[in-house]
């Protein structure tokens, strides 16, 4: 965990091995992509599995959270004979800034991709305060 | 059990089979597993039954009209690509952990498959190949003569 701890947003108490889930699925960290496109930043998330059902976004204390659960496929009469890879739940959550408009993100999921667009806030204009005279 | 023989024929950009790699190694130590996986890109899971098999693969975010798959008796190919993000001037990368590029695998079958029945669909970024094995090769029933 300490590899990944450095590479990743998850403030210490969100990162996904330190909270427990009730179902005895592995959870996996998606791979993401951050790029800064014009007003917004657009994060790609791999979460193959997953549709939009099975998908929550949260925000909550400028902290978004990525959960993303798989029901595993099962073949009637069939075994599983060989596997690479394990199938299980995706999580992933990362700080938010200010700078950020919490009110507009938006969020699609397209062949196991997840597309956020996380507009940039307006720029507030500072503020002046008058001082008045005794 | 059987293994595909993808290390003879796995070929693939090294940045992809290596952040894979690398991938697939953390999820298996945070999942408590000990299965030690074969390198190659996309990873396959295999199920089988008697006259076919079932090859599923976690491919996210390709166009499914790019993915090529082809079988040629026991050999199955899956080829295709994934494109990078284009970027503007003013945009650029804060974080990029996602592979792109070109990837290729074949995978030696334990049959040869009915390349004219092969069915493949592709949902929520998983490929799922149904192969069934050629009428030859169907397992046949051997009665046990009584005297």
């Amino acid at each position: 965990m300490d590899q990944t701890k450095k590479d990743i947003d998850v403030t210490k108490e969100m990162s996904p091995m330190e909270t427990e889930t009730t179902r005895n699925r592995p959870v996996f960290i998606p791979r993401v992509d951050i790029m800064e496109k014009g007003n917004a930043i657009v994060l790609l998330a791999d979460i193959p599995g997953v549709d939009e059902r099975h998908l929550d976004i949260t925000l909550e204390k400028g902290v978004l959270t990525i959960l993303g659960s798989v029901e595993p496929e099962r073949y009637r009469d069939y075994e599983l004979a060989y596997a690479e890879y394990s199938i299980g739940d995706y999580r992933r959550s990362f700080t938010i800034s200010d700078e950020i408009d919490h009110d507009n993100i938006e969020a699609r999921v397209k062949n196991g991709v997840l597309q956020l667009i996380l507009p940039k806030a307006k720029p507030l204009l500072p503020k002046k305060i008058k001082v008045k005279g005794a | 059990m059987w293994l595909p023989s993808n290390r003879r024929f796995g070929r693939m950009s090294d940045m992809w089979s290596e952040m894979d790699r690398v991938q697939r190694e953390m999820n298996r130590l945070f999942s408590g597993e000990s299965v030690a996986y074969a390198t190659g890109y996309p990873a396959i899971n295999v199920w089988s039954s008697e006259n076919d098999l079932i090859l599923t693969s976690e491919i996210p975010g390709v166009d499914p009209d790019s993915v090529d798959i082809s079988v040629e008796g026991d050999m199955l190919t899956i080829s295709g690509s994934r494109p990078r993000e284009e970027l503007g001037e003013d945009e650029h990368y804060h974080r990029q952990e996602r592979a792109h590029g070109n990837f290729k695998r074949k995978i030696k079958l334990p049959f040869r498959a009915d390349a004219n029945n092969v069915d493949a669909t592709y949902e929520k970024g998983v490929l799922k190949i149904m192969l069934p094995r050629i009428e030859e090769e169907k397992p046949q029933k051997i009665r046990i003569k009584t005297e």
